[in-house]
């Protein structure tokens, strides 16, 4: 048997791989709104929370 | 700093109203409220992604007690199992980054809420949460109170899930995965090269090729043999014929050639080819999802209203169960979904959504009140006369126009085209087959094959749609959203427009205000200005924004009486603002003019008359389109405008008055019946008929968020002004379409000279097909975006 058999195999196998991983998406809605995840990706993970939270409460007692 | 701007939604601020809180100036009370919720949840961070991105929270009490009714929420509910539930909610003020933030971080302002996710270009979003800790309208208050108040209205109603088509998109996907296999497998064969090594393999390429054309030859080309069939039954030749005839030839062709081992097969050109046509047909699509365009009656009715029931007992019930003989009550700003009768002493109800009028009419108890109207001013009671469905305006949905699916009524430029090319190209065919079978059978079948193969108008088939989909963005950016790309062929045929008058031709928003009567001191016009400040009425406000500046006074004992008028004292005197009747004036001609009449200390001074205010450019437009189009305007008020717009139009303009609903539509199918193409350009619920029966309809808009009736077409109000270079632009890229109509058939000559010879390689087919079709696409392109900028330095 020639390598080629393998070779083409394997890679058609790579490529439909591939194509069910598109047809889930497809299903999962990934593809129905194009917009929102683009901006969702770029809010920051709050990390100063806690140091927030004391300011806030100060200013509050201000007021 | 003169003027300083809210924090929270960015108006400006008044002095005297102005609130610091927090070292950040605010407008009012409520965009300090809905900051000070953010602050105490650790969520100010909403004010960095925008500047002032947000919107002041409305009253809404009483507005969603239906949401105590559990049919009616289950009703909402697009998913509800024990005691988690998933409800989607459209909500208008949805337009930034801050928006998405806020909105899925819901679940830190409100116990209850698991997740919640925003479709930006819906404006929608999906909140999933635990129906035991909170119910769906404490949910709804909670977006209120934040400033995002949801749209809820009829349509909602057993909306439930909505099925998307992906299909497309699939057989998309499947077209591309074969495409790209086997334009990789048939490389090698494309050089022919004598050599061991290929030759070898020859086979086990070639039925890798056949066996990963199959998908897209069986799924992603089965549109075309559907709709060619569909045509081929109605006896309309449409392109999807020699399309489909084709694509077929190509596969059993090609088959035909891997079996007896004659060639390599036309597997590359075929399944690009399908690619291609998908490509152009996604392409075409542009769907504005926020918008839609089949809106009635039900996209902005209310969903439930509150009945009075014999023991005096409130109870809120589904319009749907509305009955004759029920009582109703109806609160400031509600909408009246059905006819009845007045009960209460005054009413004054706001007709814009229905004839785009602005001004309030007053009624009386006892008048009988019309479905549409949004009750201004005091609760109100009224007796049902007809259910919803029998109702004066709903009736207007029973109409023929509105059963009908409007696709099949044009034929499109492409379809009319391949009227001619199917047999000429059968034409072809056959006697090409007819000459080559005397000298050789076998070269004859070739040929015959060949030439349906090489003549399938791929090219021709994506002319339009690119064009279609380019123009249709072009438009897009420019606020004029069309339904589908079909709608840019009916608007170039049009020859007739129709125009609407109140709200299309004129604006709801503003009216043009002239006094006549005894002079004012400047000091009695600043205490007017002070009167009029308390009052919400849209008269009052539109005459508060009239007048001048002026310096602020106190004022004492105002009272605010619905439907007449408003009184206060000012500075020790006197003033009385309303009208006729409340000021004690009797006046003859008062039906045909919106007036408001002054009383200072007992003494009548004079009106304020409000004038409808054209839109900008009007005129200017107008004299641009009397030279290619018949121009007609209709209104459903009386002609009390006539000699002000016959001034204003061109001579010839064709002005007709007291039209009802059904008129316009009628007259429109008249026009339509003598041979012409009709265009309507409407606003209200009151021209949906008209919308509906006209060749393209056009539905202006103030904010195309909330309300446009059912048409083709949506025109923002302020880009009214461009209508004719829209026209033209339609007509531009029909030239376009031409243009490349010839392009192509010479890229069929070329390929039918190879064809007819009996020379077509599989590899001439497999670079012929590709760079006729990205020639056309960029040449329609090209040409579509240079009309696009030389018509708008034009104008």
């Amino acid at each position: 048997m020639s390598v080629i058999y393998l070779l083409i195999s394997i890679s058609i196998f790579v490529a439909v791989g591939f194509f069910i991983a598109f047809i889930a998406a497809v299903k999962s809605g990934q593809y129905d709104d194009d917009y929102t995840p683009s901006v969702r990706m770029l809010f920051d993970d709050e990390i100063k929370i806690t140091a927030k939270k004391e300011k806030q409460t100060t200013e509050e007692k201000q007021n | 700093m003169d003027t300083q701007n809210c924090f929270h939604c960015g108006l400006d601020i008044v002095k005297q109203e102005e609130i610091i809180f927090d070292a950040k100036t605010f407008c009012c009370n409520g965009c300090k409220t809905v900051y000070e919720i953010f602050s105490l949840n650790d969520l100010v961070c909403y004010y960095d992604f925008e500047k002032s991105p947000g919107a002041t929270p409305q009253e809404i009490k009483g507005k969603y007690d239906f949401l105590d009714n559990e049919t009616i929420v289950s009703k909402l509910l697009e998913f509800q199992e024990d005691t988690t539930a998933i409800v989607t909610l459209s909500i208008p003020h949805i337009h930034c980054s801050s928006c998405i933030w806020i909105l899925e971080n819901l679940q830190r302002l409100q116990n209850g809420i698991s997740t919640s996710q925003v479709n930006f270009p819906e404006k929608k979003v999906r909140i999933t949460y635990n129906s035991e800790t909170v119910s769906l309208k404490e949910i709804v208050y909670l977006l209120s109170s934040i400033g995002y108040e949801p749209y809820i209205s009829l349509e909602n109603y057993e909306t439930g899930k909505s099925n998307i088509d992906r299909s497309l998109t699939y057989k998309l996907g499947v077209a591309f995965f074969c495409f790209g296999n086997i334009m990789l497998l048939s490389f090698p064969e494309y050089f022919e090269v004598k050599e061991f090594w290929l030759d070898n393999y020859k086979p086990f390429f070639r039925w890798l090729i056949f066996a990963l054309a199959l998908p897209s030859f069986f799924y992603s080309g089965s549109g075309y043999y559907v709709s060619a069939y569909k045509s081929m039954k109605s006896g309309m030749l449409n392109i999807d014929i020699p399309i489909a005839l084709g694509i077929v030839i190509m596969f059993i062709r090609s088959t035909v050639d891997i079996v007896f081992d004659y060639g390599s097969g036309f597997f590359d050109s075929l399944t690009g080819l399908v690619f291609f046509m998908l490509l152009g047909k996604m392409f075409q699509i542009k769907t504005y999802s926020f918008l839609s365009f089949e809106r009635d009656f039900k996209s902005y009715f209310p969903i439930a209203i509150t009945r009075i029931n014999s023991d005096a007992s409130e109870e809120s019930i589904p319009v749907y169960d509305i009955e004759k003989g029920n009582r109703l009550l109806i609160r400031n700003q509600e909408l009246i979904p059905v006819d009845g009768i007045l009960i209460s002493e005054k009413a004054s109800v706001d007709y814009s959504f229905v004839t785009g009028e602005a001004i309030p009419i007053t009624k009386k108890s006892g008048d009988k009140i019309f479905a549409g109207g949004k009750l201004i001013g005091k609760v109100i009671e009224m007796e049902v006369l007809h259910s919803v469905s029998q109702s004066y305006l709903t009736q207007l949905w029973s109409n023929d126009v509105f059963q009908k699916k409007v696709e099949q009524k044009h034929k499109s430029i492409t379809d009319t085209i391949s009227r001619y090319f199917t047999p000429i190209l059968l034409l072809i065919a056959f006697v090409s087959f007819g000459y080559w079978i005397f000298i050789d059978t076998n070269t004859a079948f070739n040929v015959f094959t060949a030439i349906l193969i090489v003549a399938c108008p791929c090219a021709l088939a994506l002319t339009a749609p690119f064009t279609m989909g380019n123009v249709l963005r072009i438009m897009g950016k420019q606020k004029f959203y069309l339904k589908n790309a079909l709608v840019i062929e009916q608007l170039a045929k049009v020859d007739t427009l129709v125009f609407d008058k109140t709200g299309t031709i004129t604006t709801n928003k503003k009216s043009s205000i002239t006094y006549q009567g005894d002079s004012f001191s400047e000091l009695d016009l600043v205490r007017i200005k002070n009167v009029l400040r308390a009052s919400n009425h849209p008269l009052s406000r539109m005459l508060y924004d009239f007048l001048p500046e002026g310096k602020k006074i106190q004022t004492t004992d105002f009272k605010e009486i619905t439907g007449q008028g408003i009184q206060a004292l000012i500075d020790g005197k006197e003033i009385k603002i309303g009208s006729a009747f409340f000021v004690e004036k009797s006046e003859a001609n008062t039906i045909l003019q919106t007036a408001v009449h002054i009383k200072i200390e007992g003494i009548y001074y004079g009106k304020y008359v409000f004038n409808n205010q054209y839109r900008e450019g009007l005129e200017l437009l107008f004299n641009s389109l009397k030279h290619d189009y018949q121009i007609k305007v209709l209104s459903g008020d009386n002609e009390g405008e006539r000699a002000s717009l016959e001034k204003l139009l061109p001579a010839g303009t064709e002005l007709i008055f007291d039209q009802k609903p059904e008129q316009k539509l009628e007259f429109i199918k008249k026009l339509q019946e003598e041979g012409k193409n009709v265009m309507m350009v409407g606003d209200g619920l009151n021209d949906a008929g008209a919308l509906a029966q006209s060749d393209v309809g056009i539905s202006i808009s103030e904010n195309v968020n909330v309300f446009s009736p059912a048409c083709d077409a949506i025109l923002e109000a302020n880009e009214f002004q461009k209508l004719y270079y829209f026209l033209k632009l339609s007509k531009k890229a029909i030239t376009t379409i031409k243009m490349s109509f010839v392009l192509s058939l010479l890229y069929n000559v070329v390929g039918l000279s190879f064809a007819i010879t009996g020379n077509l390689k599989p590899l001439v087919a497999a670079i012929i097909m590709p760079l006729s079709t990205i020639t056309i696409v960029s040449f329609v392109t090209v040409m579509s975006n240079y009309y696009a900028r030389r018509k708008k330095i034009e104008d």
